[in-house]
Formats: C-alpha cells, sequence, structure tokens
C-alpha cells in the first residue's frame, strides 16, 4: 500500500511537473513580444527595453525556468502582465468561486445521473428505459454554453426565477446559491447525462454476472441483489469517470462562466487569452491541469474504500 | 476491463460488417435520421453557394436586425446579415474541422498507438507518460492553449482540436494492440518470419479499425462542439466568416430582442452532434457482438 501510494504520489509530481515545464516554455514560443503587447506598438525602445527588464524578460531562458521554478515552489506565480498585481492573489481569490461550480455540477451529475441510470438498466426496454436513454444522449450532445444560455432564456428571462444579473460582493448565502444554480444546472444536466449512460452499461454488464445469478437462486429479493449487490460493483467505474469528468467541468467552467458573467478561474483565463496576458494565462492553465491530477489521484487511491478487493501491492 | 472490452470489439467478424451496418441503419429509425441528417449536413457544406439565398457576410445596414420574414426565413443580424445564409455557411467550418481534426489526431495517435502496444517497454513508458501530461489538459483548454500561441485560422484550429484529441486514439490503439497482437494468427505470422510492419499493416490494424471507426465518429462530435466553443470564445473562426459557435456569440448580444439569433444556430449545432454521437453509437453496437447477439435474440 505505502509503495503504491508513494509511486502514485511520485508519479503525479512528474505529471504537474512536466505540465508545468510544457506550458513555461510554450508560452515563451509565443511570437508577440509581451512588452508590445502591454505597452503598445508605439512605445519607445527604452520602455520597452525597462519593461522588460523589470519582468525579467531580458534574462536567458533558462534563468527565467529556474526563477519561475523557485517561486513556485514558494506559491508565487509572478505578475500579471497587464495589472502588476500578483497572480497567485487573484487565483486564490477566484478559486473558490470555480470550486463551488465543479463540486455543485458534479453533485447534480451524480444525484441525477446515477439513479436515473440504475432505472433505465434495471426497466430496460421499457419506455422509462427510452426517456431516460433519451435524455442521455441529449444532454451528452448540448453544448454547455448553449445548454446554459437555454436555462438563462426559460428561467431568467421568462420565469424570472433567477435574476439575469448577480451581484458577488456583500451577498447572503441564499444570494450565492441562487447565483449557483443556472450555472451548475447547465454543467450538471451534461454530467448526468455521461454518468447515466455510464451506470446504466456497468449496471447492464453487472446483472449478466454470475454472483448475480448465484445471488437470485438463492432466493435474494430482486431489489436486494439490484441494489446491495450489484450497486456496489457499478460504483467503481462511475467513480473513476466522475474523476475523468473532472477536465470536462474544467473545460466547461471557462464558457458557463463567461455565459452567466460568473468570477472564477474560467473567466479569468478568457480574459487574459483576450487581453494577451501570458503571465496569467500560464498560471490559470497550471492551475487547471494540477487540480485534474490531484482529482485524479485521489480518485485513484479511493478506489479501495469502495471495493475491499483492490489492494494497492 | 478495458482488454475484456477491446477483445470483444476487436475480434468482430469483418466480413459482414457492410451487412451489419445496413440492417442496423434499416432497422433504428432514429439511426435512420441521425445518417440522413449527417448526409444532409455534408450535402448544405457541400452546396452551401447554392443553397444559401444570399450572401453570408454581405452587410446592408438598411436590412439591420430584421425579424423572421418571407425574404429572410431566420431574420437578419445587427449589420443586415442573413442568418439562415450563414447558418447554412456554418455547417462548413463544422464539418471541416470535425473530420480534418480527427484524421489528425488519427495519423498521428494510431501509429504511436500501435507501436507502443506492439513494442511495449521504454517505448510504452514514454507514451504513457506523454499521454498521462496530455491528459491533465482538460482538451478545450489544451486546444485553447494551442490556439493561443499559433493563432486562430481554419488550419490552426484543425490542428489544435486534432492534438487535443490525439491521446484518445493513442490509448485506444495501444490497448487493442495488445489484445491482437497475442492472437493466434500474429503469434503464427511472427512465427513465419513477417515483418513488423507486415504485421502491423495486414493483421494488427484490419482488426483494431472497429474500435477506431467508433472512436472516430464520436471524436467527430466531440471536435465538433470544441470548433463552436472555441468560436463562442472569439478563439475559433473569426468573424465575418460564419460558424455556429460565432454565431452563437453575435446572437447573445441581442439575447433580449431576438432570442432566435443565438438559439437557431444552438440547435443546430447540437442536433448535429446529436446526430454523430448516434451513428457512433450505432456503430458501436453494430461492430460488438454481444449486442449483435442481443438484436437477434430480441433480448
Amino acid at each position: 500500500m505505502f509503495f503504491y501510494v508513494a509511486k502514485r504520489l511520485l508519479s503525479a509530481v512528474f505529471i504537474m511537473w512536466a505540465v508545468t515545464t510544457i506550458v513555461f516554455f510554450a508560452m515563451r514560443t509565443v511570437p508577440a513580444d509581451p512588452a508590445e503587447v502591454v505597452l503598445g506598438e508605439y512605445a519607445t525602445p527604452e520602455a520597452l527595453e525597462g519593461f522588460r527588464r523589470a519582468a525579467g524578460l531580458d534574462q536567458p531562458l533558462l534563468v527565467q525556468y529556474k526563477d519561475f521554478m523557485l517561486g513556485l515552489t514558494q506559491g508565487d506565480l509572478g505578475r500579471s502582465l497587464i495589472t502588476n498585481q500578483p497572480v497567485a492573489d487573484q487565483i486564490i481569490s477566484l478559486f473558490p468561486y470555480t470550486l463551488e461550480l465543479a463540486i455543485a455540477s458534479l453533485l447534480i451529475g451524480a444525484l441525477l445521473g446515477i439513479p436515473l441510470g440504475v432505472l433505465t438498466a434495471v426497466k430496460q426496454n421499457t419506455w422509462v428505459d427510452y426517456v431516460g436513454r433519451l435524455f442521455a444522449l441529449s444532454g451528452f450532445s448540448f453544448p454547455a454554453f448553449y445548454l446554459g444560455i437555454l436555462l438563462l432564456l426559460l428561467f431568467s428571462l421568462h420565469l424570472e426565477w433567477f435574476p439575469i444579473v448577480h451581484s458577488f460582493e456583500d451577498y447572503t448565502l441564499a444570494e450565492r446559491i441562487e447565483n449557483l444554480v443556472l450555472p451548475a444546472a447547465s454543467l450538471g444536466i451534461i454530467q448526468a447525462a455521461y454518468i447515466t449512460r455510464l451506470t446504466r452499461s456497468s449496471m447492464l454488464e453487472q446483472l449478466e454476472s454470475d454472483y448475480v445469478r448465484t445471488a437470485r437462486s438463492k432466493g435474494l429479493a430482486e431489489r436486494t441483489v439490484q441494489y446491495k449487490h450489484v450497486l456496489k460493483n457499478v460504483m467503481i467505474p462511475v467513480i473513476t469517470a466522475m474523476g475523468l469528468y473532472t477536465g470536462t467541468i474544467l473545460g466547461g467552467a471557462v464558457l458557463t462562466e463567461t455565459i452567466f458573467n460568473r468570477p472564477g478561474i474560467g473567466k479569468l483565463l478568457v480574459g487574459a487569452i483576450a487581453q494577451r496576458d501570458y503571465t496569467l494565462i500560464q498560471s490559470g492553465l497550471m492551475v487547471f491541469a494540477f487540480v485534474i491530477v490531484i482529482v485524479n489521484l485521489i480518485v485513484d487511491l479511493s478506489y479501495s474504500l469502495f471495493d475491499p478487493r483492490v489492494k494497492y501491492d | 476491463m478495458t482488454d475484456t472490452t477491446t477483445s470483444i470489439a476487436v475480434s468482430a467478424p469483418r466480413a459482414s460488417l457492410p451487412k451489419v451496418l445496413w440492417s442496423l441503419l434499416t432497422a433504428n429509425v432514429g439511426v435512420s435520421i441521425a445518417v440522413l441528417f449527417v448526409v444532409g449536413m455534408v450535402l448544405v457544406a457541400v452546396f452551401a453557394p447554392l443553397l444559401a439565398p444570399y450572401d453570408p457576410i454581405a452587410q446592408s445596414i438598411m436590412k439591420a436586425s430584421q425579424p423572421p420574414s418571407a425574404q429572410h426565413w431566420l431574420g437578419t443580424d445587427e449589420f443586415g446579415r442573413d442568418v439562415l445564409s450563414r447558418v447554412i455557411y456554418g455547417a462548413r467550418p463544422a464539418l471541416l474541422v470535425g473530420t480534418l481534426s480527427v484524421a489528425f489526431a488519427m495519423v498521428v495517435g494510431l501509429p504511436i498507438g500501435i507501436l507502443a502496444g506492439l513494442h511495449m517497454g521504454w517505448l510504452d513508458r514514454i507514451v504513457g507518460w506523454c499521454v498521462d501530461i496530455m491528459l491533465a489538459f482538460p482538451s478545450l483548454l489544451l486546444a485553447l492553449l494551442i490556439v493561443t500561441l499559433l493563432g486562430s485560422s481554419l488550419p490552426m484550429l484543425i490542428v489544435a482540436i486534432g492534438i487535443s484529441n490525439i491521446p484518445l486514439f493513442i490509448r485506444l490503439a495501444r490497448s487493442s494492440t495488445l489484445v491482437v497482437k497475442n492472437l493466434e494468427f500474429v503469434q503464427l505470422a511472427r512465427t513465419f518470419g513477417a515483418s513488423n510492419l507486415r504485421i502491423i499493416v495486414s493483421h494488427i490494424f484490419p482488426n483494431i479499425i472497429g474500435p477506431i471507426i467508433v472512436m472516430g465518429t464520436l471524436s467527430i462530435a466531440g471536435a465538433i462542439r470544441e470548433e463552436a466553443s472555441l468560436s463562442f470564445l472569439g478563439l475559433g473562426v473569426l468573424p465575418p466568416a460564419p460558424s455556429w459557435g460565432n454565431l452563437i456569440r453575435d446572437g447573445i448580444q441581442n439575447i433580449f430582442d431576438a432570442p432566435h439569433l443565438a438559439v437557431l444556430p444552438g440547435l443546430v449545432l447540437t442536433l448535429a452532434v446529436l446526430a454523430f454521437n448516434m451513428v457512433g453509437d450505432a456503430l458501436r453496437d453494430a461492430l460488438d457482438p454481444r449486442g449483435l447477439t442481443r438484436r437477434r435474440t430480441g433480448a
């Protein structure tokens, strides 16, 4: 167990280092000169030179890399090229918004998708199954940003259940939840579609297993077989997939936060790309990649909790 | 579990494939409609100049922001451009980026995956690390990064979305090759001195093509969605050229007065993604012998 955890941790650290290195050097291959981007094309050569010196861009690439990695170990992600604010501060202040959006949408996905997947498998080839599969296939095909627009039109514009313009300053808990519902639903419904498909197919596969036949032949009630025996085994692929969906959710958050004008790392990244703020783009991408690596690590290590047969040798 | 699934998929009988596909397409109404939609979309994209009633980028301030009418079935946008014509022309980047980016991912990913599966050892480990690193980026963000670095243009979009799909094909080709390379006929060919290239071309590739076709079709759906997402963010197809993504982006500016400007292109986009997903699902069923058995026995 110890060696497995150590190996997985090392592997995660290696991937995070590789991601950081790739993003760092990729950002340095951009044909545009950050100094010109920030100061404009009419800036004097002296001003451009001064900017490069202040931002450390006049140093050799490997020196810049060493400084960046040293800074990273101390939580320093550099300063925004546009605002000159520490990037780490911006990310720390916005991360909770993206995190709550991701968690809420994953919750909606699981709470809607797992029961629906079980129901469609248990009621295979009935109208319940057909409706569930239609929902799954349609949800699976909806672009997150389009679903967001439709929800906004229906619930904010026509039914007026949720405000169109949200306030993210001095809000109460109720307002915070109110602000979260539609964005989380637009991502969560799509996650629910993925989870429904996966739960249904895993459940159907398990229902054909020998142990299910044995359980039935022992005279166990069908409900006990389905919910006590089968569902446990279905949870492993579902949880693995939910870990993998973190990437989809974070990718979707970029669009959802833009649609709903909601603060978060995704919106920060889109703004940084529009302004060519390379330091901010670099850090935003790294944060997303780190979250995905860490979530996958947690999912990997949590297998034994859901399936005692899994041993880490 | 993955290997079992792959072995079932890769051992599908090749000879009956066209028959299986035909029976599947004619047996299921939903799939038939999806195939017709895909064929229709291709025709619309190819014959867009003949089908579109107006030039999609011709502006006319006199006709700005008109509601749907007999002259302009879907109305006009704020620059007086005919929305229907723009939706019709929007099929072009969607299909071009969708198919070519997946083809790019296949051309790069499949040989790497097959070689990694065939040789294992250090090559497999390095490929595994590269795939893990690429998968640490959400595919949309990876494409976003590449477009930011290389600039927005149709070829760059194809490369960016293609690169973000490469790890999927490497993984699929690797796991399928691992199953096929241990089958008796491949071992026998090796005993008779067949070269690696011959084993790959004559034995491995034809036997893993089934799951690749399925993954390819489903990936086209994903790539169309990704192109639209990037265009929606202003990083894909750049205005005034029409794309379903940038049509939704333009439409959302006017969402209070003319919601159809965002809703209709989005609907066409969703239907296109749905159609490719349905065809991909149907192909998976057709190429999975267990699925076939279930259908034949009416289970």
